[in-house]
């Protein structure tokens, strides 16, 4: 049983992260996971393995779907998304492109505008750059421009943000970049259910969607009910969820940054904080309302990203809490971003560049008023 | 029995009331005929990596009476539109086609609605040759209701999806790879039709059409890229901005043919050729020998990187609507009359689109938020001041 217990301790970590933190019953509930890790009543599956379910099932559902990027048939994926995919569906499904982002980001977008629906991968979104264009004048703009006429029901995809080590030129968060443009649906997913629901949705949708990965996420395991893993799940489109539930402050954030929330409630729950943790899921469109109402609940608003902070994500939370719930605030508006610079190599600098766990929790603390802790934060 | 044929042709068309003026004096009728008729195209081909089509054209004496007609509207159609935007009822950017009708005329006369067509901003004619009408133009580039695409889109944002022409696009070679995208679907989906992809000579120097090449190349794509050459891009002549001028041949391992963009019956050669080809081996580039009688845009008086003498010179020597007027005259297929009787009721056709796109409304307020998504979720959106314009988007 111990054995069973080691083995699954990733399993076991991800369930108490998840869900409604540390209680007794969701203990129980780890217990009978890690016994029997196939359970009838769900799954753990990695965030990797939900996107490359959700495009399988999409692909089969509907014959006009298909994936191009670079590596993306034969190499199976650069981080193995598409892995099977093209022994399954064949090259004429799945294609692997020169790397030529602007051209064949353009072929995806005109396909689109025919009535086929593409899935573009960008190895990186910092890549997608070469391509930019094509996202904002081509796809996101002709179905206004067109009145109606031309629709682009197409799924720009691929992972966004900082990895490890790879520096300035391969870190960058584009977020907020594409989340300004009207027509572009833009999505963040975290876990497992997320990276799934919005996935599915994504290819279903008639519009262009920028679907922001994390390289980091690709192999965290997270677990899903059955309800997930069934071909009909989706998520709705331009809602948030609540991770967790809280009364005294409101973290807003997305992607990878709501893991580090969510152990940052659970450190702050030791002190009497109790954090409620917004997983936002959609930048665009972006759901005010679950925001908003989570603010004027607890009256504390913190919003937390990994990219870069002049006229970020969390610039357009905070404004629109404090246009929206100016009365309800106990305390100013406050953000935890990626630092202002291009990201460092070394790994103290890059440490430095991105916001960690401490300083979620200080914040925190900041906005209740509370002595800072002398002591070095356990994270 | 070919004559009795002809005659009833003839006869459905008067009945249409087109084509024959009411008042001739002239003994032989305006000719409506299909019987084929061969004719020599003057300029000949130039083929790269390919062997050029023959320069003996099967055309008729109904099809030129078309050409002559349809290119005729879309002249005095682009003169409206210059008297327009002096009178400042078109705003913005006005890029006008007169002096290049025949490459769209020419197309059109190979391709069919199984075809599809993307261009740059150069668009109101190859709108029209699509199935679009000259109101619809008119009305969009006055942003009134009536356009094409409901006032919101302008002179550079026409479209016609059901008649396969995908704009209309205002940045300089986006259309190339886009067009690469409408041959892959066409393919995909087993459509029996090529994409003619088309760009100026100022975007053939563009990176991603080469990137479009490469993949259509690789692909085997039914697109044919077709350079409208009209030697200025803006105000760059050709020599200034292009190593190698010679369009036809840039795409290296792609075929190409060098056009008389001036004959819509070489036009309609070489697009049929091309298609041809395309369906069976995938891209083909066709350089379109054209001329723009006006500057580039309105902005634009177009003689200071050209001289007058030279636009003149084109008007007379190679005139496409001139070209065909003396074909059908020398062949006796119209007289001068019938020429002018067709003239007047074209040019009658555009004054009447044009005093009824004057009288089309401007679009509604609520249309700024309108087809933003096609699905929108019930999202929000605002106007320039939120507390006072929020809007669940439609």
């Amino acid at each position: 049983m111990l054995a069973a217990f080691g083995k699954n301790r990733a399993l076991v970590s991800s369930l108490l992260r998840g869900g409604n933190g540390g209680d007794g019953a969701s203990a129980a509930a780890v217990w009978a996971v890690s016994k029997r890790f196939m359970s009838a009543s769900g799954d753990s599956i990695t965030v990797r393995e939900a996107l490359n379910s959700a495009i399988d099932e999409e692909m089969t559902a509907d014959s006009k779907v298909f994936v191009m990027g670079e590596e993306v048939g034969e190499y199976q994926g650069a981080y193995k998304v598409t892995k099977g995919l093209l022994q399954k569906f064949g090259p004429d499904r799945v294609l692997d492109t020169p790397i030529t982002e602007a051209g064949f980001t353009g072929l995806g977008v005109g396909a689109a505008m025919y009535g086929l629906k593409p899935i573009v991968e960008f190895m990186t979104f910092n890549f997608a750059m070469q391509a930019i264009d094509h996202l904002i004048n081509s796809a996101a703009k002709t179905n206004y421009m067109s009145g109606g006429t031309i629709n682009v029901p197409i799924v720009f995809r691929g992972p966004n943000g900082a990895a490890a080590g790879v520096a300035a030129q391969h870190s960058q968060c584009f977020a907020a970049w594409y989340g300004q443009v009207p027509g572009l649906k833009v999505l963040v997913p975290y876990d497992a259910e997320d990276a799934r629901g919005l996935m599915k949705a994504a290819i279903r949708d008639p519009d262009p969607v920028v679907f922001l990965e994390n390289e980091l996420l690709y192999g965290e395991s997270f677990p899903v009910s059955k309800e997930v893993l069934d071909p009909s799940f989706t998520l709705p489109i331009g809602k948030a969820k609540i991770m967790r539930e809280g009364s005294d402050l409101t973290i807003v954030t997305f992607s990878k940054m709501v893991g580090y929330a969510l152990k940052a409630a659970d450190e702050l729950a030791k002190e009497g904080i109790s954090v409620e943790v917004v997983n936002l899921r959609s930048i665009r469109p972006l759901d005010r309302e679950t925001i908003n109402a989570s603010v004027r609940k607890t009256s504390r608003l913190l919003c937390l990203e990994e990219g870069w902070p002049q006229h970020g994500v969390c610039a357009e939370i905070c404004a629109s809490v404090v246009e929206e719930s100016f009365y309800y605030l106990d305390a100013p508006v406050e953000r935890i971003c990626g630092a202002d610079v291009p990201m460092p190599y070394a790994a103290n600098l890059e440490r430095l560049a991105v916001p960690q766990i401490d300083d979620v929790i200080r914040a925190a603390r900041r906005i209740c008023f509370r002595k800072q802790d002398k002591r070095k934060a356990t994270a | 029995m070919a004559l009795r044929q002809a005659w009833q042709k003839a006869g459905k068309v008067l009945n249409g009331g087109a084509l024959v003026s009411p008042g001739s004096t002239f003994a032989r009728a305006l000719s409506t005929s299909s019987d084929p008729l061969t004719l020599e195209i003057p300029v000949p081909f130039k083929g790269h990596k390919v062997d050029p089509p023959s320069s003996t054209v099967e055309t008729s004496a109904a099809e030129l009476v078309d050409f002559f007609r349809t290119m005729f509207v879309m002249r005095r159609m682009e003169i409206a539109a210059d008297s327009l935007y002096k009178s400042k009822f078109i705003r913005g950017f006005c890029h006008l086609y007169d002096g290049q009708e025949a490459v769209c005329v020419g197309m059109e006369a190979a391709l069919n609605d199984k075809d599809c067509i993307i261009t740059a901003y150069r668009d109101h004619c190859t709108h029209l040759g699509r199935g679009g009408t000259v109101l619809e133009v008119f009305a969009e580039l006055m942003g009134r209701k009536d356009g094409c695409s409901l006032g919101k889109g302008g002179s550079m944002h026409m479209y016609n999806k059901k008649g396969g022409f995908y704009g209309g696009n205002g940045i300089v070679g986006a259309q190339t790879p886009l067009g690469a995208g409408l041959a892959f679907a066409q393919k995909y989906l087993k459509v029996d039709g090529v994409t003619l992809a088309m760009y100026g000579d100022g975007a053939a120097n563009q990176g991603q059409l080469f990137e479009a090449m490469n993949i259509s190349a690789l692909w085997d794509l039914p697109v044919i890229y077709v350079c409208e050459n009209n030697h200025y891009g803006m105000g760059t002549a050709e020599w200034r901005s292009a190593k190698s001028p010679e369009y036809y041949k840039r795409g290296d391992y792609v075929p190409g043919l060098k056009v008389d963009g001036m004959d819509c019956l070489a036009v309609k050669q070489a697009v049929k050729f091309a298609k041809e080809y395309s369906l069976k081996n995938g891209p083909m580039v066709l350089e379109m020998d054209t001329y723009r009688y006006h500057g580039h845009s309105m902005s634009d008086p177009g003689s200071t990187y050209r001289t007058r003498d030279e636009i003149s010179g084109v008007r007379q020597e190679r005139d496409p609507i001139e070209r065909i007027r003396k074909l059908l005259l020398s062949h006796e297929f119209a007289s001068v009359a019938d020429l002018k009787a067709i003239e007047k009721e074209a040019k009658k056709e555009v004054e009447d689109a044009l005093a009824k796109a004057k009288e089309s409304p401007s679009p509604d307020a609520p249309e700024l938020f309108s087809h933003i998504y096609r699905k929108s979720y019930g999202a929000e959106a605002y106007g320039a001041d939120r507390k006072e314009s929020t809007v669940k988007l439609p």
